[in-house]
């Protein structure tokens, strides 16, 4: 089995990436479950937020290509 | 209406332009940064390599999922193995990375279920000028590999290459079976990159990929010769680009023939997802100007939700536009350039000259990070949307090579019909995912758009 340590960086920034996206679902959920009605402004803010996150673990991820 | 048609021919010029350049992207599993210089060094080794270094997609007789570039089910056993003039045998070890990055890559050559289409090839090499023929010339075989080499072209894996040697004849020549083939050479200590060879009068000469713009930073570079071709791709965007044009114009048309009625057929469909961007995406974010810009919102929306779900229908092309990296460049260089030009001065304050903050952590912190941003937000723009599409392709091609590697291809046919099963279920679930994934993707790069505009045009307040 081979492989690199760029692997393990793009490995642990999806880590990050899935913590934050984790606790983005959960509170929105919560927030969705304490005001129902707000559902449409909570789901795009979560989605906006989700795909903030995200870019930053791609841009990890992309680096840990770039230097392999 | 009018506008909308606009902007969605000016995305589709620029991206047109975009594709030509375009690589498809490296197909070797590693990505690296030097292969420019690697290119040279490759040169002066034409023969006498260490065979066993290559593999790429079995050559079995499978016939793939919905990612299928080709279909690779026509193919006799017997002549799988052969092996050719040069030594090189048909046959390898599966090798799944590499099945499914060169599926997903650009091509050449539009296959539909099994049925394979030439498309117009301009080829443009610096001091030999432009050859503008059909792939067709190519007599591309089953895996894509072209049994004809075309002024010194050859089709390898759906992709047009152009022999090195310039020993090589023009014109049209007879390569024979299983002629075309790709290795993998070392490039620098432990790295290894994937070239295109062809086996004519019992010598291997070795083809160059096209070149791309980026530089190296993507594993291309600057190469013999330019692609300027429709290809696979190209052509997928122009069938959306035709489609939503066709959708938009007449759902125009009937808004007025039909004032003050319901809405009627697509309309119905088209109207709700139209009027959800526009007041969720767009509105919140960009104020009393959301007229202004909403045309160019709406209109990559429906593009890249288009060119998504296009490239989802099975054995139909098997396009993968929008995760192609230099289709979603044009897209992000259009959102930083309207985001550019729309700022106003309170945004250019902001980003150069923050108020109110000491002028040495303006310096040494503020501004720099600021101007950095202006260009991170584009390229995560860019990379999100590759990255999403991309990985959902790759898994289903991942998927649907899990048959092929129970099956040790093809040694183990119970095995394979066995995971084939599990296969498709996982495939299918996967697709449903991808489904969910064409709408959500479009809706974030529209809505991250809208709200760097919006911040770009913001009132001081």
């Amino acid at each position: 089995m081979t492989g690199n340590i760029a692997a393990i960086g793009a490995a642990l920034a999806v880590i990050g990436a899935a913590l934050g996206i984790g606790n983005i679902g959960g509170k929105a959920m919560e927030a969705i479950a304490r005001q129902p009605e707000a559902v449409n402004d909570i789901r795009s803010n979560m989605i906006l937020m989700a795909a903030l996150i995200e870019g930053a673990a791609l841009i990890a991820i992309i680096l840990a290509f770039f230097v392999n | 209406m009018r506008k909308y048609i606009l902007s969605l021919c000016c995305i589709f010029c620029l991206s047109v332009f975009a594709l030509a350049q375009h690589d498809g992207h490296n197909h070797d599993g590693h990505k690296h940064a030097k292969e420019t210089q690697a290119t040279d060094h490759q040169n002066h080794n034409h023969e006498g390599h260490d065979h066993s270094g290559h593999n790429h997609g079995s050559h079995e007789g499978h016939d793939h999922g919905s990612h299928a570039g080709h279909n690779h089910g026509t193919h006799s056993d017997g002549e799988g193995h052969a092996t050719n003039a040069c030594g090189h045998s048909g046959h390898h070890e599966f090798n799944p990375g590499e099945t499914a990055f060169h599926h997903i890559s650009d091509q050449n050559i539009y296959s539909i279920g099994p049925f394979s289409f030439p498309l117009p090839c301009f080829l443009y090499a610096p001091g030999h000028g432009w050859d503008v023929f059909s792939s067709g010339r190519f007599h591309a075989d089953a895996h894509g590999n072209g049994e004809k080499a075309y002024n010194q072209y050859i089709l390898c894996e759906g992709v047009a290459r152009r022999v090195l040697d310039a020993s090589f004849p023009t014109g049209e020549v007879d390569l024979g079976h299983h002629a075309v083939y790709t290795k993998q050479l070392p490039i620098e200590k432990g790295k290894t990159k994937e070239y295109a060879f062809v086996c004519y009068n019992g010598k291997e000469w070795q083809a160059d990929t096209k070149s791309t713009a980026d530089a190296g930073m993507f594993g291309g570079g600057i190469t013999s010769f330019y692609d300027f071709s429709i290809t696979k791709n190209v052509l997928s965007m122009i069938f959306v680009f035709l489609f939503l044009a066709w959708v938009f114009m007449s759902m125009a048309k009937s808004y007025k023939v039909r004032r003050g009625m319901a809405p009627k057929g697509i309309t119905n469909f088209i109207e709700p997802i139209f009027i959800f961007i526009q007041d969720e995406a767009v509105k919140p974010f960009l104020g009393h100007k959301w007229q202004k810009y909403l045309p160019f919102l709406q209109s990559i929306f429906f593009f890249i939700l288009g060119l998504n779900l296009f490239g989802q229908i099975p054995f139909f092309g098997g396009s993968n536009v929008t995760g192609n990296l230099s289709f979603t460049a044009v897209l992000a260089l259009l959102a930083f350039l309207v985001t550019t030009f729309s700022g106003n001065k309170h945004y250019w304050e902001h980003t150069l000259w923050m108020p109110g903050v000491p002028a040495i952590v303006k310096i040494l912190v503020l501004t720099p990070v600021e101007i950095m941003g202006l260009f991170i937000k584009p390229l995560t723009l860019m990379l999100r949307l590759f990255a999403n599409i991309t990985a959902g392709h790759i898994v289903i091609a991942i998927f649907v090579g899990l048959i092929f590697i129970f099956g040790q291809s093809g040694a183990n046919p119970g095995a394979a019909y066995g995971t084939a099963i599990g296969s498709t279920i996982l495939t299918l679930f996967m697709m449903s995912i991808e489904l969910l994934v064409a709408f959500i993707q479009a809706f974030v790069f529209t809505i991250l758009t809208a709200s760097y505009i919006g911040a770009a045009v913001e009132e001081a307040h």
